[in-house]
Order: C-alpha cells, then structure tokens, then sequence
C-alpha cells in the first residue's frame, strides 16, 4: 500500500490517492489535502465534511452524495458549489475516506 | 510500493483532459418503472462525474415528466420474462398493483428517490431536461402539464442540436 507525504506527515494511501486509515486524518491535514485538490475550505465545507466524518463513524461506509443532502441537510446544488464537478469524490478524499460505493 | 518524502504526493487526477467537455444524451423512451430508473440513475452518475447530462423524454417516457403520472408509473411482469413468474399470472387483476408495491419499495430500501424526487436531485446537480415536441402535441400537453424543470418542449432535431458531440443513451 503507497505511502505518501502530505503536510509534511506520512499518509497511507490508495493507489488513487484516498486515504486508507480514516485514522490518520485530522482537521489540519484536511486542509492541506483540500489544497491539493485546489479547494480552499471554508465553514460551509466543514459543514460537509464533518457530516461525512460523523456518518462514516456511525455506519462504516462514505455517505453518497444523496445522503449528505437528505440526512445532513446540504443542498445538493451547493455541495456542487463547495467541491466542483466530482463532489461526492472530492468531499471523500478531503475527509480522508473512501469512496462512496453507492449508485445513488 | 512506498514513495519517499521527495516524491510529488499521491493525489487523485479529478480534472483530467480527456473528462473536460464530456456530455452524455439520454434518450428516455419508455414510461415503465422499471424502465424509469436506469436513465435516472445513469444522468444522476453521469452528474456527479461532472459529465454535462441532457435527458431528452419522449413518446411514452413522457410518463416520467408529466405532473399526472410522474408519481405514479407502474410496472408489470406481464410480458417480461425476466421476473420468472408464469406469465398466465401477469394478466390477473391486481398483479401490477403488487408487482409496482414490491419494486417501489426494494427502490426504497437502498435509499433511492421517487421518480419526482429524483429528478430533482438531477436538476439540482444540474442536468438538462428536455421534453419531446411531437410527444407533446400528440397528447396535447403544454409546459403547464410537465414537470416545472423541464426547460422546455423542443423538436428531436433540436435535441441533435443540443447534444452534439455527446455519448448517447437510448433508453
């Protein structure tokens, strides 16, 4: 399994670059994987991405896009807004989980 | 494989080249439920792949978008042999009832929406979608019949026009 540094810290990671030990992840790397992505959090983003963090926790698998809206409450639109064009994607890899494996 | 702290991070490629411009046409013919879903789900992934998606609906996938029947499309077994039912029981009265209640909530179970539910989310993460024009004159229908997203009634040869250089699904 690659490992790679992020933030000047080791990271262990899947071939495509998501995270594979949601353990290794903190706030301050979130931000530095955001900017890897181009992405510059603000309150709304965190919003998200501690939704995703809380949900992974409580149920063992990344929240689809659908399911960040209809149980944590975020518009779809804006979660377009917030991560463009791949957001259930980008919102997984800034919070350090992986994909979402759901259709919907 | 390990890298060392000198090698550029392993980061996923979202934007790639070959993903920019990409758009997908989604030709919705069919008013089943059953026949509903797989052009949904397909625009709604197609979406979230940051794909600019068209739904075009016509002749009887204008079920999907009309306010009088979009809540309520049904399925039957009744000549399809993939449900491996005999297929004498499909013409008994009350099966597509039943058939629709069992569908609808297996759709309910994994979290799916309802037809007019889903096509809002689509809306949302921003699709297309489009109305037939001959399907709408046959019927008689106006814009004030159809789904309030749908950005209009065009012509098939406007639907080209639209799509040009995008993947298409006839469904």
């Amino acid at each position: 399994m690659p490992v790679t540094t992020i933030d000047s810290r080791p990271v262990h990671v899947d071939q495509e670059g998501f995270l594979t030990d949601p353990g290794e992840w903190d706030e301050d790397l979130a931000t530095a994987l955001a900017a890897q992505i181009g992405i510059s959090l603000g309150e709304a983003h965190w919003k998200a991405i501690r939704f995703l963090r809380e949900d992974f926790a409580a149920r063992g698998e990344t929240p689809t896009l659908r399911r960040v809206t209809v149980a944590g409450g975020i518009p779809t639109k804006e979660l377009f807004t917030l991560f463009p064009q791949k957001p259930a994607k980008k919102l997984a890899y800034v919070a350090g989980l992986p994909k979402p494996h759901g259709c919907v | 494989m390990t890298t060392t702290d000198t090698a550029p991070a392993i980061v996923p490629s979202f934007d790639t080249a070959s993903s920019q411009g990409r758009k997908l046409a989604i030709i919705c013919s069919k008013g089943s439920l059953d026949m509903a879903y797989p052009g949904l789900i397909l625009a709604n992934a197609a979406l979230g792949e940051g794909v600019e998606t068209h739904m075009f609906f016509t002749f009887w996938g204008f079920d999907i978008i009309n306010k009088q029947t979009m809540h309520d499309l049904k399925f039957t077994p009744l000549g399809n042999p993939a449900t491996h039912m005999p297929q004498g029981l499909g013409g008994i009265p009350g099966i597509t009832h039943m058939a629709t209640s069992k569908l609808k909530k297996s759709i309910a179970e994994l979290d799916v929406p309802e037809v007019p539910e889903f096509l809002e989310q689509i809306v949302a993460s921003g699709g297309h979608l489009w109305a037939c024009r001959m399907s709408a004159d046959m019927n008689h229908l106006t814009e004030d019949d159809l789904y309030d997203e749908v950005e209009a009634i065009i012509s098939a040869s406007d639907f080209i026009e639209k799509t040009e250089g995008a993947q298409l699904l006839f469904i």
